[in-house]
């Protein structure tokens, strides 16, 4: 026993001795902070973005909603056992999805518009679809040991799910069959998201971690850490070259991926509810992140301000959207509403 | 979403920040000045004291903050679904009604956050007591979870029972009013707190997470071992600058601002806001004349050029011109076998062997001998990546050669020119519109416009916001 011991601790020296070279590697390399290269940048000054609709027509919490690729539609899971696809310009209910388990955490749409997904405490994925003359259920992938917290569509054929079980996994949608497991987490992973180009993907999770993955290799490339509590949301600046995380420790952060460190923290005093969501405005320059203290608050990516915030839910706001086509953004909440703003 | 993060830094973060700024309406609310009138109601034979009606709470808000009656009845019916006023007639129904209806404040003691969360052993003893009062009191549902409660923490019954029987005998040593008010209070808590089947639960918050750390992965030597490796990987990567990585944020946010339609607005006008589908129609994938603003993000980057169908078809036809669209079939084939169906891949790269690679093949694409030998390889075991290397030589190929060429060239340039630049949606005095029409289609620039007036209006030393111009 003693000589295991012995064992794991020489190599818990060797991995933390690694790990402070790792930092003083990326120290090196930080010749400039984000407020000095903003400093020439003209503010945003206040942005007050209007309440266009409210989409209403679930019964229970709204847990996660995805943009269609036309940017027009969009769909909504609820936990009362419901997906609704919305068309979001006349506000009309298009199509609506049973669920068999109530229990959602997650939805995607899938980018030709075919197929919607969704997943949650039943631990399955289960892929829809929706051009059928009655939402099919297509697949329903089962090997997750844990819940399912995030899903995203590369294409008809291949989805990303993010597993409570700390694991992500690529399925192959034709044979319903795990293609590459993504293990590295030590916490439940809580959010994925796509890198522009579709080569890598970033995940979240209870660890306080954030981890970019090669979709090809199987592997992770890069580990982002510098929260303190679990990270709920992720996402890509739109050039691909950041990402932008969200957690429960009421800040966010933008770490780049080419300096492989953190370049900016999001936080404010008098915020002190957690980061349910966020998305990025399509020239990256506003983050909506919507909170637990029911509002979702606009920030300046680049000068790290406070530059707004959309008010209007009764409960907190568990997710946000901007379309492809960057015409507003999109708040889900608790409180069962869906409201679109710009 | 975590009830009780004690994260590393080790400070219990509060949930339901919103409770106090409730809580601090309602102390303005009692203020003995400025606060609300009471007055005593009466209920059967007994007299309430200090009760307000419906009406009041809502005249009261409208009044102290300046705000219209119907954001006064929602903020009203927030402080009663979350406890803080609670009705006296039909205590169940958590709603704020604006007539006569009589209300009371909560004592903080049962305010929701000084007893955060609300403990079980409390929940029991609250039944326990109901149930000695009256045999037979209590609700299908209270019944359900006393029994539940009593199997669950039996251990510690004969103290519920015992703190019933006390707390039960010290309120008969009460005014009989006193002793109503109390039980009002407390049921009202217990109805927040331990809502009936099918209310609505205000006070939940999602699931627990109660580790930080999965107890499904093992830290034992071989999980070091890996993150050794991974480590050791990690630190032979290449690292570049952060005042060039910075750099590039800024000019790409720069680059797309006038693209980014809640930062600018958009042409002719955002159909969010003037329910006009012009802006969508007029970007349509394929169209017979594009948009100004979507040729110029062709010359952003080489994948905005492949990304949008009529950019990919314009640089074809200039490709052709060229002879080197083999180029960009070769690329496109590449594509569809990176993301098609797996079952199509073997089918696909024969014929991508067949019509790229073969030698005098009808499309014959220029890829250096190492990497043709190599994918030649791969194509015997063929897979979804096994076009990797020679798609990514091609991609640099058309990137470094074709592209910058195109765009200097007159069909770019002529493109360029014939693209429309759409109108302003005029403001259409349309008698039954309902919904006002921004009057600017970029809201993001209507603040800093209006303090741009202000500022020049005032003259010099105004707001930085006010010398921005987009």
């Amino acid at each position: 026993m003693a000589a295991e011991k012995a064992e794991m601790d020489a190599l818990k020296k060797e991995c933390d001795g690694l790990r402070a070279q790792i930092e003083a590697a990326r120290k090196a390399v930080n010749d400039g902070s984000m407020s000095a290269a903003s400093s020439g940048v003209a503010s945003v000054g206040r942005v007050q973005l209007k309440l266009r609709k409210t989409l209403k027509g679930h019964l229970a919490k709204i847990y996660a909603m995805h943009w269609s690729a036309d940017s027009r539609q969009m769909v909504s899971a609820s936990q009362d056992g419901k997906l609704l696809i919305w068309d979001c310009f006349t506000g009309n209910k298009l199509i609506a999805v049973p669920l068999k388990s109530a229990w959602v955490m997650s939805v995607a749409f899938a980018p030709s518009g075919n197929l919607v997904a969704s997943g949650g405490l039943d631990n399955i994925c289960t892929v829809y679809n929706i051009k059928a003359a009655s939402p099919k259920t297509l697949r329903e992938l089962d090997a997750h040991t844990g819940y399912l917290s995030c899903c995203r569509f590369l294409s008809d054929t291949e989805i990303l799910t993010a597993s409570g079980d700390t694991t992500c996994c690529l399925w192959d949608l034709e044979t319903g069959k795990q293609k590459v497991i993504f293990t590295n987490h030590i916490g439940d992973c809580m959010s994925l998201a796509l890198s522009p180009d579709t080569n890598t993907f970033i995940s979240g999770a209870c660890d306080s971690l954030a981890k970019l993955w090669d979709l090809r290799e199987g592997a992770c490339k890069q580990t982002f850490s510098g929260h303190t509590s679990d990270i709920n949301a992720i996402s890509f600046f739109p050039n691909g070259n950041a990402i932008i995380t969200g957690s429960d420790d009421c800040q966010c952060k933008m770490y780049d991926l080419r300096a492989d460190q953190e370049v900016i923290c999001y936080q404010d005093t008098s915020l002190n509810a957690g980061v349910t969501s966020l998305a990025l405005s399509s020239s990256g320059r506003l983050i909506f992140a919507g909170y637990d203290d029911f509002n979702c608050h606009i920030w300046d990516s680049l000068k790290g301000e406070k530059v707004g915030v959309l008010s209007g839910h009764d409960n907190r706001v568990s997710c946000t959207g901007v379309p492809a086509d960057g015409m507003g953004v999109c708040t889900g909440s608790w409180d069962s509403f869906l409201k679109l703003w710009n | 979403m975590t009830i009780n993060t004690l994260a590393k830094g080790g400070c219990h973060r509060e949930q339901m920040a919103c409770f106090r700024k409730m809580e601090k309406v309602i102390v303005a609310m009692q203020d003995p000045d400025m606060g609300m009138k009471m007055r005593n109601q009466r209920l059967l034979i007994t007299v309430i004291p200090h009760a307000m009606t419906g009406h009041d709470i809502i005249t009261w808000l409208t009044h102290k903050y300046r705000i219209s009656e119907e954001e006064a009845l929602h903020l009203g019916n927030m402080l009663v679904k979350y406890g803080y006023i609670y009705p006296l007639k039909e205590p169940r129904c958590l709603v704020l009604r604006p007539d006569e209806s009589p209300y009371r404040f909560q004592t903080p003691y049962f305010w929701t956050s000084t007893r955060w969360p609300a403990s079980e052993l409390d929940y029991a003893i609250y039944l326990a007591k109901k149930n000695i009062r009256k045999q037979g009191e209590l609700m299908e549902y209270e019944k359900e979870r006393y029994s539940l409660l009593h199997k669950r923490i039996n251990h510690t019954w004969d103290f519920v029972v015992m703190q019933a029987r006390e707390q039960l005998r010290a309120s008969k040593q009460r005014r009989k009013a006193d002793r109503i008010v109390l039980e009002c209070q407390e049921q009202a808590y217990w109805l927040i707190n331990r809502p009936p089947p099918g209310v609505n639960n205000v006070l939940d918050t999602g699931l627990e997470r109660p580790n930080n750390f999965s107890c499904r992965v093992t830290l034992n030597s071989d999980y070091y071992k890996r993150e050794i490796e991974a480590c050791r990987k990690a630190l032979g990567r290449n690292r570049v600058k952060s005042s060039i990585c910075l750099e590039g944020f800024l000019k790409y946010s720069e680059q797309y601002l006038n693209h980014d339609p809640i930062m600018q607005g958009c042409l002719p006008s955002n159909p969010w806001i003037s329910d006009d589908t012009a802006h969508w129609t007029m970007n349509a994938e394929i169209v017979p004349v594009p948009t100004r603003l979507r040729v110029e993000r062709w010359s952003f980057s080489f994948m905005e050029l492949l990304n949008d169908a009529m950019g990919r078809r314009e640089f074809m036809t200039y490709l052709e011109k060229e002879f080197s669209a083999e180029n960009l079939y070769f690329w496109q084939a590449c594509e569809d076998i990176r993301h098609g169906e797996n079952s199509k891949i073997v089918e696909k790269v024969e014929d991508v062997y067949k019509n790229f690679l073969a030698p005098g093949a009808a499309r014959w694409v220029n890829i250096d001998s190492k990497t043709m030998d190599k994918t030649l390889e791969g194509i015997k075991r063929p897979h979804r990546f096994v076009m990797d290397d020679a798609q990514m030589h091609i991609y640099f190929l058309m990137k470094k050669d074709s592209y910058p060429r195109y765009l200097k060239s007159d069909l770019y340039k002529n493109m360029l020119a014939k693209a429309i630049v759409p109108q302003e949606t005029k403001k259409s005095v349309f008698p039954f519109m309902r919904r006002q029409r921004h009057s600017s289609p970029s809201p993001a620039q209507t603040a800093t416009q209006a303090a741009e007036e202000e500022g020049l209006a005032k003259g010099a030393g105004a707001n930085s916001a006010a010398g921005s111009h987009f």
